[in-house]
């Protein structure tokens, strides 16, 4: 036992114990750095079932009844978010699950309105603007948008001025329409000026009478508050619309629906470019393209607004009641194919062209499951959960120790080092990822401890099996680790296999699991490879594994083994009680300290005699 | 007791002591047989598997009211009844303070009254009574995702084995013990009468994970011992099979007690103070899939891989030959033993 042997496997096992250390501070500081610099916490955040709230699944489908792709999916969770958003929910999460579920945690208990605004379908309509103004206090910010052939003709930027003037003559237009309406109006049932709609009801969606005195009326007392938001989103599609655009800055009259939003065949943002030549003026467009339907009916729109008095000459994009778009109309726009221009940034551009391309499928939302938990039942549930694992931790501990004596400390050790990195790295994953701690995590966690424990009972039997076979206790450590190594790596990766599959696939509840067991099944090869080995090498060169200490759990006298070192020679062990069943034993000893050539020659030799 | 079980793993690893795993194969396959064809029909005999409101659809209320306070369930029975007449409401009183009401798929209006009802019923708060409304596809859904999970992981499974042990037949093996501990673990769920819920379905889907762990390790330990340098000439191969498995029983014990431990303190906490639930449903399921993973490991797949192997040419023929090596051996005891005699 030369020193300069052993001191590689020693160097080694602290270079491991220095980078598992570095890994627990470096985590444990950037989320100290994170609580104070961001909107870290020092606990994971905890799902529903644990926190109480609401959770709402809902499963979104085209009106067609065609199941959604991943981009409309995407779409659908921005416009369940708004709508949630709007109701003044705040921390609400929503997330995408499997191929086509959405998941709404709400905390707290959730309203009925907010619940049906979750569950109202979203399309994408066209309708023509009447009326324009300024909603409440807040000045409009003029979008500037502009409608025109995608080819750029004529009628190509100048338009700000135009533009100007429909935001600031979009409130005297209000006031002066609805003083002349009712009296240019007068033929149509005058006398009931309660009813919000002309009796009879025009039959173009462009003509003036819709605008009803109570409906102007109601236009002006109308604000772009939360609560309408449901109301908006169910309009009826033949009858005139009071809403706001998104940032609730403007508010509007809009006619019925002339186009649905399925005309569009696609949208893209692009660089606009120079009018008849090459290259582009750096500004930003919304080209649309519109198939052949749309694309006549888009032409007759164009023809009868252009050229307009603002805002009448505008068109209004309505997602899900709101108005996301109001272009004027710049030109008649024969071939289907507008393009928005105005004053979009890259991000803006993108943004409105994935709500017109995926906007334009209609989308309903019907609910698969609904949650409501209590937060003392949640907590209920935490607490039966932690007290769970406690006890289950303990029982480990106990049979730990019952079965490898000292070397049960070993596995205490490993196991809370498991717990810190694991609680490190789920806080760090709900600060980071927005992981939610659930019940169903919980028990993926309480699971992980028999599993974690399990690599280092493979260890140790190996470490023992070595014994057995006559190594000294450092050769046994090393040779049992590169045995135990495979295959915890082995039946580690099954393990990881298993939970990665349920986390992509699985939905609900299984995708918490999936993740906790997914988690602790890495951080179980991070601990055995970086502390328990390391730790195993170092603790062989105390005097209580090399003297082979009686409660070691690695004693190599009771293993049964002989020492083969250079320095001493074990004295072999006689029963000191004389029972037939001892002496019977040492005999086997004695077997047992031959070399394993000697050994495998004697049983070939044997196994003739015994069979 | 330690220090006798650590001997017990030296008899064991040394082959002084052997359970003979592999050779007495016909009575554990036997054993097995009859085990699952009473896990495929006892459920059916005893009405079908009972499926959890998740999978039917309906409506759910949980009451969660003080330590003392009183659960009888006919207060439920007639909040209900008042409310929704003509309901047939399932009540169950759940660990220590919950009550648990299932009902057909209600609307706003009925689920707000219903809810008002227990609360005044049960003298608690109405942010004390839970609600839960499962639509009737939902069942569905998950079912089929699960369905696809468990396809996708059992292929890919199969094929990481395949390629680990270089062999299809370690694979085969283990995926045969994988579907007996699935099939085991469903029979007892049906056969108890326990309800089958999302839950469960965790429980079922990680048995996968840990019924092909604990089949690995012993696989790794018998590629080792069946390796080409590490094989005995004095063993027939399912001699060595079995003796890696004899030499990893002690492990296998072990690790089967350190795994069943922690899900029996969830079983027991879940059950026992939260009532039904996440936590008992997934441990409910872990912990018959653990016992059957272990059982199945030992006397299933590794049997089952020797069975597979021993009718390949060149291990019949080495086989063969050990036992004429043998049969001279005894043949040359006899005749020194002879003249002694």
């Amino acid at each position: 036992m030369a020193k300069s042997s052993v001191a590689p496997a020693v160097r080694s096992a602290r270079r491991s114990l220095i980078f598992l250390l570095a890994i627990i501070v470096g985590l444990t500081g950037l989320i100290t750095l994170g609580v104070f610099r961001s909107d870290a916490t020092w606990t994971p955040k905890l799902a529903l079932d644990l926190q109480g709230g609401t959770q709402i699944l809902l499963a979104a489908n085209q009106n067609d009844g065609k199941a959604v792709t991943g981009e409309q999916l995407d779409q659908a969770v921005e416009i369940l978010r708004q709508r949630v958003n709007a109701s003044g929910v705040s921390e609400a999460e929503i997330t995408t699950q499997g191929n086509n579920h959405i998941s709404v945690a709400i905390p707290g208990k959730v309203d009925d309105a907010t619940l049906q605004r979750i569950q109202a379908s979203a399309a994408l309509d066209f309708r023509g603007v009447f009326l324009e103004a300024a909603a409440g206090a807040a000045q409009p910010e003029d979008t500037g948008e502009s409608v025109e052939g995608a080819d750029g003709d004529a009628a190509a930027g100048d338009n700000a001025a135009d533009e100007a003037a429909a935001g600031d003559t979009a409130a005297d237009a209000a006031t002066g329409d609805s003083a002349d309406e009712p009296a240019a109006d007068g033929t149509a049932s005058d006398a009931d000026t309660g009813d919000l709609y002309p009796d009879p009801l025009p039959s173009d969606p462009a003509d003036q009478a819709w605008l009803t005195p109570a409906l102007l009326e109601e236009f002006a007392s109308f604000t772009c508050t939360s609560d309408n938001a449901l109301e908006v989103a169910n309009a009826a599609d033949d009858k005139p619309l009071i809403t706001c655009d998104e940032t609730g800055m403007l508010k509007y009259v809009l006619g019925p629906v002339e186009l649905s939003g399925d005309v569009i065949t696609d949208a893209v943002s692009q660089q606009q470019s120079i009018q008849g030549g090459t290259g582009t003026t750096g500004r930003w467009e919304v080209a649309i393209t519109m198939n052949k339907e749309g694309s006549q009916k888009f032409g007759k729109v164009s023809t009868r607004l252009y050229g307009k008095q603002p805002p009448l000459n505008q068109f209004a994009f309505v997602l899900d009641g709101k108005v996301i778009s109001a272009p004027t109309m710049n030109a008649q726009i024969l071939d289907g194919r507008p393009a928005i221009s105005g004053n979009f940034t890259k991000e803006s551009a993108q943004v409105l062209a994935d709500q017109l391309k995926f906007g334009a499928l209609p989308m309903s939302f019907t609910v698969q499951s609904q949650e409501d938990i209590s937060s003392t039942l949640g907590a209920n549930q935490l607490l039966g959960g932690l007290l769970a694992g406690l006890i289950g931790l303990g029982l480990v501990v106990v049979y730990s120790l019952f079965q490898y004596r000292l070397l049960g400390t070993l596995t205490i050790a490993s196991l809370a080092v498991a717990a810190i990195l694991t609680y490190l790295l789920l806080t760090f994953f709900s600060w980071r990822q927005g992981y939610r701690l659930s019940l169903a995590g919980v028990a993926g966690i309480i699971v992980a401890i028999g599993f974690t424990a399990d690599s280092f009972i493979v260890y140790f039997e190996r470490i023992r099996d070595q014994l057995r076979d006559g190594f000294g206790i450092n050769a046994a450590v090393e040779g049992g680790w590169k045995r135990a190594l495979r295959t915890i790596l082995a039946s580690d990766g099954v393990n990881l296999l298993a939970a990665v599959v349920l986390f992509v696939l699985a939905v609900g509840n299984v995708k918490g699991f999936a993740f906790t067991l997914g988690l602790t099944t890495i951080v179980d090869v991070l601990v055995v490879a970086l502390f328990t080995h390391p730790m195993m090498t170092l603790l062989a060169r105390t005097r209580v594994y090399s003297g082979g200490y009686k409660f070691s759990g690695l004693d190599p006298r009771q293993l049964g083994a002989v020492y083969q070192g250079r320095a001493k020679f074990r004295e072999p062990v006689v029963a000191s009680k004389g029972s037939g069943k001892k002496v019977a034993k040492s005999r086997g000893e004695a077997e047992r300290r031959q070399t394993i050539a000697e050994r495998k020659a004697a049983e070939s030799a044997g196994a003739g005699k015994e069979s | 007791m330690a220090r006798s079980f650590a001997e017990f793993g030296n008899a064991l690893y040394t082959g002084e002591k052997s359970i003979d795993f592999v050779g007495r194969r016909k009575l554990w396959y036997t054993i097995s047989a009859v085990l699952l064809i009473i896990a495929v029909v006892g459920p059916f005999l005893r009405g079908g598997f009972q499926l959890g409101i998740e999978f039917t659809g309906g409506s759910q209320f949980q009451v969660h009211v003080a330590n003392s306070q009183d659960r009888d369930p006919d207060v439920a029975a007639k909040a209900v009844a008042e409310t929704l007449p003509g309901s047939a409401p399932r009540i169950s009183v759940l660990g220590q303070n919950e009550v648990r009401v299932q009902t057909e798929a209600l609307d706003d209006a009925q689920n707000k009254a219903v809810t008002e009802a227990l609360a005044k019923g049960y003298g608690v708060d109405a942010d004390e009574v839970t609600y839960s409304f499962i639509g009737p596809v939902w069942g569905q859904d998950i079912t089929k995702q699960a369905i696809i999970a468990l396809v996708v992981f059992i292929l890919l499974a199969a094929l990481v084995m395949a390629i680990y042990f270089r062999t299809w037949k370690m694979s085969l093996a283990a995926m045969l013990a994988l579907f007996h501990d699935l099939i085991i673990t469903a029979g007892v769920y049906g056969l108890a009468g326990f309800e089958v819920t999302p839950a469960a379905m965790i429980g079922f889907l990680t048995i996968l994970g840990y019924s092909l762990y604990d089949t690995v390790v012993v696989f790794d330990k018998i590629r080792e011992n069946t390796s080409p340098g590490e094989l005995s000439d004095s063993r027939t191969y399912s001699e060595a099979v079995n003796l890696a498995v004899n030499q990893t029983l002690v492990r296998s014990i072990n690790t089967s007690v350190v795994a069943l431990l922690p899900v029996a303190s969830i079983l027991f906490v879940g059950a026992g103070l939260l009532g039904a639930g996440t936590l008992r449903d997934i441990s409910l399921a872990l912990f018959i899939g653990i016992l059957a993973g272990a059982y199945s490991t030992i006397f299933v797949a590794s049997p089952a891989y020797a069975h597979l192997r021993v009718g390949e040419r060149e291990i019949k023929e080495r086989d063969e030959r050990i036992l004429r090596q043998r049969a001279k051996q005894v043949e040359s005891d006899l005749v020194e033993a002879a003249p002694a005699s």
